[in-house]
């Protein structure tokens, strides 16, 4: 009796006034985070790769005996560039931006004054986040595997369209998507908990590179150790970044996406619960 | 829903710093003035009715909701607060119309109300400027038509007057008139005490985070027993009006009024002191023109209550 009197009121909550005030609200904050100067190291984050692999377009030629070492190569920047430094740093940038930097910036008493609910404006400003580092590291991935490939000509088109390549971008695209979410939801977290979230989330970059070698248990609590079992190329690492590639328990794809998704889940729960307390007193930033 | 701003016994400490201190209210509508030195506790009062801290002790409700019913609460309510700041970027007129279409209305709505808002605050075509090119003046307006383009029911004003040069004060304290007489809540927090005396219905008196006095801005004056009250007599002898108040030994001070036609009286007991005029004036002795107060005003009281340098004379 109570449980369907508890559903009653979850379905009669204003679920239509919500969505359209988080749509607006992601409106103005794309509006904000794709569009401004601040984000240019951002970028530069992003499309590194991309000029790097450029160069190597324009100066070396391109053997077809050579496609597997660029394969590789390409996994390698995907697993160790991208997951480690650039979408880490990047999302941390974006993502402590949201409610940090709005308190640093004293203007997000505009927001809390507005008539939403905390935890709509929390949603709305995590998925315009998430579209803006997904947009933004997604497009650097593809430049990535299109030059990657381009210098090979018919070879590369054909691997590309009838081999594996459509397949490996596909699950890049996935590693990619879900490692903005996953780091995106835990910098929104930290950036909520400390004035300054980078000492935090250079606590993260160390837990994320001694997981492998925790217990199972632990492995759980961590963005990269999931997005290793997506990678559709084996990345084979030696010294240091051995670790950084080591898989000890193997785990299937679907499971490693759902696990992944979980963990987003809850700590977007938990910061939820955290901005309902939340107070504005911008002396104290 | 009841028509009353309450504050039920509501502490806030900021770690082991008083905000407030028991403070329990009950605003009805009108204009209500929060008058106290720099860390009184107004603005701490403005950011609990809004929710922007949580008190660590006690109850409020605004106008039958909580603090924490957002989408309900800041459908009728703007907050006008006193942070110079704005999201980066927005011109005047962006500023006001994101805000609206965060109500969830329709656009043309939001354009409709956004304009009349804008056209209210005076903001002519700077709204089509980008904020951060505006003055002090102009973002304070920006600032009140976005806390008012809703058509909100309670209006929290947080030093509004700050910045703003005498004629577009002038307007902005008839704005507030207008839309006190609507049967609106304004509450206002303002330093310029002269200002606030003229257009409040009420007082609310705070100082270190404690409630001094709070009401109608006489009656707070006829509560302050211990200090003499002071009457402007207007009459055609001023000096023989003086003599015959201390003759009679009720006076404690008497001051000429500039002019020469008039003069200041200070009284203990101002019922005894008006009917002993009267007299005065049926004996014919003197030909009064007119008595008013001179210290029932917030800035008399604000004085006599917190001392000029914010400490309880």
């Amino acid at each position: 009796m109570q449980l369907g009197s508890r559903a009653r009121e979850i379905v009669q909550q204003p679920w239509g006034l919500w969505w359209m005030q988080a749509q607006r609200l992601t409106r103005i904050e794309l509006r904000r985070n794709l569009f401004s100067w601040k984000a240019t190291w951002i970028y530069c984050l992003a499309f590194i790769p991309a000029v790097i692999i450029f160069i190597h377009l324009l100066a070396d030629s391109h053997p077809g005996f050579q496609m597997s070492e660029d394969t590789n190569i390409l996994a390698g920047i995907v697993q160790l560039y991208y997951i480690r430094l650039g979408v880490f740093f990047g999302c941390l940038g974006i993502f402590s931006r949201l409610i940090r930097g709005e308190m640093i910036e004293r203007s997000l008493h505009f927001y809390l004054l507005s008539p939403v609910r905390r935890e709509v404006l929390l949603l709305a400003k995590f998925a315009a986040g998430s579209i803006s580092a997904v947009f933004l590291f997604g497009s650097a991935v593809v430049a990535d595997f299109a030059l990657m490939y381009a210098g090979f000509g018919a070879a590369g088109r054909d691997y590309i369209f009838n081999g594996p390549g459509m397949g490996q971008l596909e699950a890049y695209l996935l590693i990619i998507v879900l490692a903005c979410l996953g780091y995106g939801a835990v910098f929104l977290l930290l950036s909520m908990m400390f004035k300054n979230p980078t000492p935090a989330a250079m606590l993260v970059l160390g837990w994320e590179t001694i997981n492998p070698v925790l217990p199972s248990l632990l492995q759980k609590i961590s963005v990269a150790s999931y997005l290793r079992h997506l990678m559709p190329v084996t990345v084979g690492a030696e010294g240091i970044f051995a670790l950084l590639t080591v898989e000890t328990e193997p785990v299937s794809a679907w499971a490693a996406t759902v696990g992944l998704l979980v963990l987003i889940a809850v700590v977007l729960t938990y910061s939820c619960l955290r901005i309902r307390t939340l107070e504005i007193r911008y002396s104290t930033e | 829903m009841n028509d009353r701003i309450i504050f039920e016994d509501v502490s806030k400490f900021y770690g082991e710093v008083l905000g407030v201190n028991q403070i329990s209210l009950s605003i009805p509508p009108g204009i209500t003035t929060l008058v106290g030195p720099n860390g009184s506790g107004k603005t701490t009062i403005m950011n609990l009715m809004t929710g922007l801290v949580q008190p660590s002790n006690g109850h409020i409700s605004v106008l039958g909701l909580a603090p924490a019913d957002q989408t309900e609460l800041f459908s009728i309510l703007g907050y006008c607060t006193q942070f110079d700041f704005f999201p980066r970027g927005l011109t005047g007129w962006q500023f006001v119309l994101d805000s609206l279409m965060l109500h969830g209305m329709e656009k043309a709505m939001a354009v409709d109300l956004a304009q009349q808002a804008i056209e209210r605050v005076q903001l002519g075509d700077a709204a089509w400027r980008k904020i951060a090119g505006y003055s002090k003046g102009m973002r304070q307006k920006i600032r009140l038509a976005q806390a008012i383009a809703h058509h909100p029911r309670v209006l929290v004003l947080d030093e509004p007057l700050n910045g703003l040069d005498p004629m577009a004060r002038a307007e902005s304290i008839a704005l507030f008139e207008e839309l006190s007489r609507q049967g609106m809540h304004v509450l206002i927090s303002s330093h310029i005490l002269d200002e606030v005396d003229r257009i409040s219905d009420r007082v609310i008196l705070m100082t270190g985070g404690y409630l001094i006095a709070e009401g109608n801005i006489h009656q707070v004056r006829q509560e302050v027993h211990e200090k003499p009250m002071q009457v402007l007599i207007r009459c055609d002898r001023p000096e023989v009006l003086a003599s015959k108040m201390f003759a009679i030994n009720h006076c404690v001070e008497a001051r000429l009024h500039a002019d020469g036609k008039g003069v200041f009286l200070r009284t203990g007991d101002i019922d005894q002191f008006y009917s002993m005029l009267n007299g005065i004036a049926a004996d014919g002795l003197v030909k009064i023109d007119a008595v008013a107060p001179a210290d029932d005003d917030a800035n008399a009281i604000y004085e006599y209550l917190i001392g000029k340098d914010g400490s309880p004379s």
